[in-house]
């Protein structure tokens, strides 16, 4: 969409909505919505703008203009790029009118807005915590909270340099833990409200008339979150009728690893390494997500060579993270660890080639800001060559010979855990769930990002929305990326790998930015915000695998507990960016 | 493998050698366990995945005995706490630990189960999983590789070893106490901590100002 497209549609919009304001701030862009005009701001840009895909919701905390916002992110699902509005509200009372019973896809977004930063959301139906465990003391996003092991605002810590000592954060903490208490609490007093709340969502024992001539009582089972199907530390509760799931509700938070706040506190650079352990099977299209962010905000582009470096590794990715997806899935259906070991041997050979690249088989760090860390080592290129020519489209051949017509698999993923389009589209799922349920939306071609407009490959989509479909839309994409892959072999241009010199310190000019990349799981965003500090203001995390478990819910229900289990499996979650 | 059980410390007749194995109970016993660890089937975060890599047939852990993993803590004797240990997860953990059958053994796999890792300065990571329950062997890396695990499963074999059944705590006459399940307050809450707790809240309380202080008068 080219820029006077944008300028007349942000003029209709004002004419449509005369209360908005266009959002002056330097660096900044959209627009400022009144609180009590949000509803209908966003179900209008929904019915009448075509913006009907609420992407993002995150809560922002301006401690020194005292006020807080939300920052909302909306797409077409045609194809296009975002249109960020906000809402201020002060900093002492921060209500803010829900938008989960229009969009159901700011469920999870909005708790954990509350959760974290402490936004109120007037009729939100759960508005419970999210990350934390009901009863956390504070809202650990807001500017003036602190962790037990504070020492300063932003690194680097002068604790640490130039005396040499290190200082050890619990030598300072009385209990030489990390922990902390409000004052005059009393533990002996403390009832825990926790579990309570969660069994409360499903744990409703009215007894259900059952359409069978067997009635039977209604039990909660809870599942994880030490669970072997549930791909880490997740857990779902759920309630049954028989071995039919009627309710569930997925509890989360258990690999809580305080992304954002750490993030807050590290300069811009530091943060790279911490996304590789975002979504760990994927660390290379983490580390591109966040310096895409940057790159914007500080207006420099990669030269022409890192940019290829880019693609390249980011579909390596999707190989790896599609293959071990595929794994995990056929592991949940059953079939233990067999079809597993076959995809973990091509992926062994992915992390050769990135171990060789970067130093680390798994968490890479290979991005800088406008540039990579390093070339290609000798003989790696060869090795991608021969790798992506020959050998990989022959296993994807292999795996699809002995799954994808398999009787039992077949059974058990056709027509279960049906998503539809619309449901999909509501409840803001993204990548190869959006995609299976017939929406071919792709960030690489809807809003393309890097250099992905020089390609040629198809979006791959599929129709039934079933877990059958989201394991052959799978297998396209890693064919898809084969494509690419073969395109960027034969093109990959010789030149320098980084714009200007390497720097440690970068210097970010105020301002908002939103980077997202098509991940494999699905849009990574990044939203950060920077005053021109050392250090990001703010920094948000639109994970996809968080938000692709809204509609796990609507998923699930009406299905056998032994299919929630490969319902999950084929959302494909990874905790560490589910929980951030 | 025979010459490591048969070398008791005790001189074999020439006549007999070869024929006859002496050996110890300790011997026997530490022998055969060491080489059937069963490891809980449990990853925690990005320590999981290598973990996993490990089981596969690149590095295939089963070469030593270990390739049963058992999802559930009843049946397994080894708990590799794959990844960073949140306030949320602890009391699971502990939980699991001491549903755990004795012998059992911890292995801290990775920076964050060991000490808090990159996350450590967090506001809910615990800093280490040996701060609640006993760990055995420390394996360093974020994440190590599957060879950094397989030294530590091996290094864990070695400490099996030295072992004996003579005053190891599963066969000594007091029972095994438990360790007490932490409990999620406003923040993590070790129940053995729970005066000291009150203690510095109340300390707080009274350097914040806000209960009057007791004055000479």
């Amino acid at each position: 969409m080219s820029e006077e497209v944008l300028v007349e549609q942000k003029s209709e919009l004002e004419e449509r909505f005369p209360d908005i304001s266009r959002d002056e701030r330097k660096g900044y862009a959209g627009f400022i919505v009144p609180p009590e005009k949000i509803v209908e701001f966003a179900t209008g840009l929904r019915d009448e703008f075509g913006y009907d895909f609420l992407s993002s919701v995150t809560g922002v905390d301006y401690l020194p203009e005292d006020q807080m916002e939300v920052v909302y992110h909306a797409y077409k699902t045609t194809g296009g790029p975002e249109l960020v509005y906000k809402v201020q509200v002060p900093r002492d009372n921060p209500v803010v009118p829900s938008l989960t019973p229009f969009f159901p896809g700011a469920d999870l977004q909005e708790r954990e807005a509350w959760d974290l930063v402490g936004i109120r959301f007037e009729g939100h139906p759960n508005l419970k915590r999210v990350l934390t465990w009901e009863g956390f003391e504070g809202h650990p996003l807001q500017k003036d909270w602190q962790e037990p092991f504070y020492e300063e605002d932003g690194k680097p810590f002068k604790s640490r340099w130039p005396g040499g000592d290190v200082i050890r954060s619990e030598d300072n903490n009385p209990f030489n833990k990390n922990v902390d208490y409000p004052e005059g609490f009393d533990p002996a007093l403390w009832e825990p409200v926790g579990e309570s709340a969660v069994y409360a969502g499903v744990g409703r024992l009215d007894h259900a008339v059952s359409e069978t001539a067997l009635s039977t009582d209604q039990i909660v089972v809870n599942l994880g979150p030490q669970h072997p199907s549930t791909h880490g530390v997740f857990r779902m509760v759920v309630r049954l009728e028989g071995e039919t799931v009627v309710d569930l509700e997925p509890v989360m938070g258990y690999l809580h690893r305080n992304h954002e706040k750490i993030g807050e506190r590290n300069t811009f650079l530091m943060n790279i390494p911490f996304t590789d352990r975002l979504d760990y099977f994927n660390s290379m299209s983490n580390n591109f997500g966040y310096v895409l962010a940057v790159e914007k905000l500080m207006g420099t582009k990669p030269p022409e060579r890192a940019e290829y470096l880019r693609v390249m590794m980011a579909e390596l990715t999707r190989i790896v993270n599609h293959l071990a997806a595929i794994g995990f899935l056929l592991n949940d259906l059953g079939a233990f660890f067999t079809p597993l070991l076959y995809a973990f041997e091509e992926r062994e050979l992915i992390l050769d080639i990135f171990e060789a690249v970067s130093g680390s088989r798994m968490m890479c760090n290979y991005y800088r800001f406008a540039g990579m860390a390093r070339d290609l080592p000798e003989g790696v290129f060869e090795q991608v060559k021969s790798f992506v020519l020959d050998r990989l489209p022959r296993k994807i051949d292999d795996l699809d010979t002995f799954l994808t017509n398999n009787e039992i698999i077949r059974a058990r993923t056709i027509g279960i855990g049906v998503l539809t389009a619309e449901q999909a589209i509501t409840h803001s799922a993204v990548g190869p769930v959006l995609r299976a349920s017939g929406v071919p939306y792709d960030i690489r071609r809807a809003d393309p990002y890097g250099i992905y407009d020089r390609f040629e490959f198809d979006v791959a989509v599929r129709y039934h929305g079933d877990i059958y479909d989201r394991y052959l839309i799978r297998l396209d994409e890693i064919r898809q990326s084969i494509r690419i892959l073969e395109q960027v072999i034969r093109d990959m241009p010789e030149g320098p790998i980084q714009e200007g010199k390497p720097q440690y310190q970068v210097r970010v000019p105020p301002g908002e930015a939103y980077g997202r990349v098509e991940g494999p799981k699905g849009e990574l965003g990044f939203y950060v915000v920077s005053n021109g500090k050392p250090n990001p203001w703010r920094y948000h995390v639109r994970a996809p695998s968080f938000i692709n478990l809204t509609p796990l819910g609507v998923m699930g229900k009406n299905y056998m507990i032994a299919d929630v289990v490969t319902i999950l499996g084929s959302i494909d979650i990874v905790l560490g960016e589910t929980d951030r | 493998m025979t010459d490591e059980l048969n070398s008791p410390g005790y001189d074999i007749p020439p006549e007999m050698d070869g024929q006859v194995a002496i050996t110890t109970l300790d011997k026997v016993y530490n022998w055969s366990r060491r080489n059937s660890i069963w490891p809980m089937m449990f990853g925690l975060a990005c320590c999981g995945i290598e973990m996993i890599c490990a089981a596969t047939s690149r590095f295939d852990f089963s070469r030593f005995g270990m390739e049963v993993m058992r999802p559930s803590p009843r049946q397994s004797d080894l708990m590799i706490v794959s990844g960073t240990v949140t306030k949320k997860m602890i009391p699971q953990i502990v939980r699991l630990y001491n549903q755990m059958p004795e012998p059992k053994y911890v292995l801290a796999m990775g920076a964050c189960a060991s000490g808090g890792g990159p996350f450590k300065e967090g506001y809910s990571v615990v800093d280490g999983v040996d701060k609640f329950i006993p760990v055995d062997v420390y394996v360093p890396g974020c994440p190590p590789t599957p060879q950094a695990l397989l030294h530590g499963l091996i290094t864990l074999q070695k400490k099996i070893d030295m072992q004996s059944i003579k005053n190891v705590r599963w066969y000594s006459k007091d029972p095994v106490e438990a360790i007490p399940i932490p409990v999620l307050g406003p923040d993590l809450m070790d129940p053995r901590e729970f005066e000291l707790i009150k203690e510095y809240s109340a300390e707080k309380q009274v350097e914040e100002g806000e209960l009057p202080v007791v004055d000479e008068a």
